[in-house]
């Protein structure tokens, strides 16, 4: 008797559970379902239709955009441009935001404030960054490309030379993101007890060896962390791109989300860029799900705010 | 201890690049400033950038203030709170699902959930626009708040969930002992105590919000529905190569972003490490 009236109240409190499950989740499953799922669903449909995003009419092409994809120089051009930019900004942002999140470590008992200077590139925008460089980089007027013509027999606009302009630009995205990396390596680097470094220091250790054999191993978890987050951004870059260069000159800074916003928009055409947009969500989600895989450990841990 | 404090070679390089990135950092902003408070045809005349105004000349600040500035202000203001705090309602409401229901499906369903973190959001660009239109919200600033919670769900799901795990259960248990519903638990306990987490989101959320480019340069066209970051980028189609007029327009953009930092600081800085989360 008193075992059927508790299963019958578990059945009810199980049921009420799912009940406040389903109606709590609804709101959040509505806006992935509507944005996301459906769109990505949705881009896969669109790549195999040649259509101007204008016209009443759509013609089913098949694999027709696909095949002009895989023979686009322009594409592997933007794919090329974005690898360099991995690589450059893996091996530009990450040593640098090391020894800069170590001085604002050392200094940060004396000169607290420093920390606060370094961070100021983050309150601004990567749009309002684009523009101020590109002034910046004028041969004339801006800061940067006066006292880089110092440098040149003929002073000339670093932004608008097809073999300057990418590493130009690499540089800009360098200069946003260093206090990014700067401040995440300064919060590994805060989580170390202090009583390591002590004891290291009465241990003999001096203070590059206290570096490099203790506290750097120490983060090695939160440099891992730090280079995936960058790979995998540096393969979205747009916003600072198409503000300083919209992919020019010539295809010198196009990356495959400028190449993809053309394509569907300022070319207006919509079935062709469905395809350039899939593709490159192809190559990215691999890339991405490669290095979630492998910081699956760390990740697990996360989502913690104190 | 003494011995620390000598400077040896290595920490005398340290100082000197620190001094270097100070200026690094800082120059670009000083230009910006400096230079809004020139006139065009005294940065023009002047033989050298490196010239200090040769007065405060407001007149740029007056001209865009005067102008439409405040409509592309308001609208990034309603776009943003809109949506920051339907984003925070919903993912506070999944995040308590997924942090103290329990069912067979919780964690599935929560692995999809944070899975949608690795989608990249320029690839929803194409459809999203299309949608927007089909129903009819194209070139309104509304077209822009229901992309920008949905991107932001996961990674606002993700640190709220991990947060309410932080908060001890004991609370609820008292609470349903003495005859609480599972709604009002939530309510009148779990959110009062998530407010530091959603403190946080709100800034993260808040920031990207206001400065993004892409999905506001597509989905609207005129004035009267674009945000800021399209105000920088309207300017300087219309000003063109008036220098001193552009740094003006983007010393103003900034400005509510300093502001914010000034009363925030360590508040800030967190809330953008939010970030550190995303793939």
């Amino acid at each position: 008797m008193i075992g059927g009236k508790s299963t019958t109240l578990d059945a009810r409190r199980k049921h009420s559970t799912a009940t406040i499950a389903a109606v709590f989740l609804l709101p959040v499953a509505f806006f992935l379902f509507v944005y996301l799922f459906r769109s990505i669903f949705h881009m896969f449909q669109l790549s195999g239709y040649s259509w101007s995003g204008i016209s009443r009419t759509r013609d089913f092409i098949g694999w027709g955009n696909w095949q002009r994809l895989l023979n686009d120089q322009n594409f592997f051009n933007a794919i090329g441009n974005n690898l360099i930019m991995v690589f450059a900004c893996l091996a530009i942002q990450i040593p640098v935001g090391l020894l800069l999140a170590y001085i604002v470590d050392w200094a940060n008992r004396r000169f607290k404030s420093l920390k606060l200077v370094y961070f100021l590139p983050l309150l601004m925008s990567a749009v309002a960054i684009g523009f101020l460089f590109k002034q910046l980089y004028d041969a004339r007027f801006g800061l940067i490309g006066v006292m880089l013509g110092w440098f040149m027999d003929i002073p000339f606009n670093v932004l608008s030379n097809e073999q300057t302009a990418l590493w130009a630009v690499i540089a800009v995205i360098c200069w946003q993101f260093i206090p990014f990396y700067m401040l995440y390596f300064f919060a590994g680097l805060t989580t170390i007890p202090e009583e390591l470094y002590e004891a290291s220091i009465i241990d003999g250790a001096k203070r590059h060896q206290y570096i490099f054999r203790v506290s750097l191993p120490l983060i090695s978890g939160v440099i891992k962390n730090a280079s995936i987050l960058c790979l995998v951004g540096s393969l979205k870059y747009f916003d600072l791109i198409y503000v300083m260069t919209e992919g020019g000159p010539a295809g010198a800074t196009e990356l495959m989300a400028t190449y993809m916003y053309k394509t569907a928009f300022t070319q207006m055409r919509m079935g062709y860029g469905a395809t350039v947009s899939s593709g490159m969500f192809i190559i990215i989600t691999i890339i991405s799900l490669a290095t979630f895989k492998i910081m699956s450990m760390n990740f697990r841990r996360g989502g913690k705010i104190t | 201890m003494i011995q620390q404090r000598r400077l040896t070679p290595a920490a005398m390089v340290a100082v000197l690049f620190a001094l270097f990135w100070v200026l690094v950092t800082a120059l670009p902003f000083f230009f910006m400033f400096m230079t809004s408070f020139k006139t065009q045809p005294e940065l023009f005349q002047s033989g050298s950038v490196f010239a200090l105004p040769d007065a405060l000349y407001f007149g740029n600040y007056i001209e865009i203030l005067t102008g439409r500035f405040f409509m592309y202000l308001r609208n990034s203001i309603i776009v943003c709170s809109l949506a920051v705090v339907v984003l925070l309602i919903i993912s506070s409401m999944a995040s308590y699902v997924f942090s103290r229901l329990k069912f067979r499906m919780n964690a599935v369903l929560f692995s999809v959930v944070i899975a949608c973190m690795a989608i990249p959001i320029h690839a929803t660009l194409i459809p999203v626009f299309i949608l927007t239109r089909d129903i009819g919200l194209y070139d309104q600033p509304l077209a822009l708040v229901g992309p920008y919670i949905a991107f932001n769900i996961p990674v606002s799901v993700f640190v709220l969930t991990g947060f309410m795990k932080t908060i001890p259960v004991e609370l609820e248990e008292s609470a349903e002992i003495d005859g609480a519903s599972k709604v009002r638990t939530f309510l009148s306990i779990i959110m009062p105590l998530a407010i530091p987490g959603l403190a946080t989101l709100a800034i993260y959320n808040g920031i990207n919000m206001w400065n993004e480019f892409i999905y506001a340069l597509v989905l609207t066209s005129s004035v009267q529905s674009r945000t800021l970051p399209l105000a920088i980028w309207e300017y300087q189609g219309q000003y063109g190569v008036n220098i001193p007029m552009v740094m003006t327009i983007l010393a103003l953009s900034v400005m509510p972003m300093i502001i914010a930092f000034l009363i925030l600081q360590e508040r800030l800085i967190k809330g953008m490490m939010v970030g550190a989360v995303k793939g």
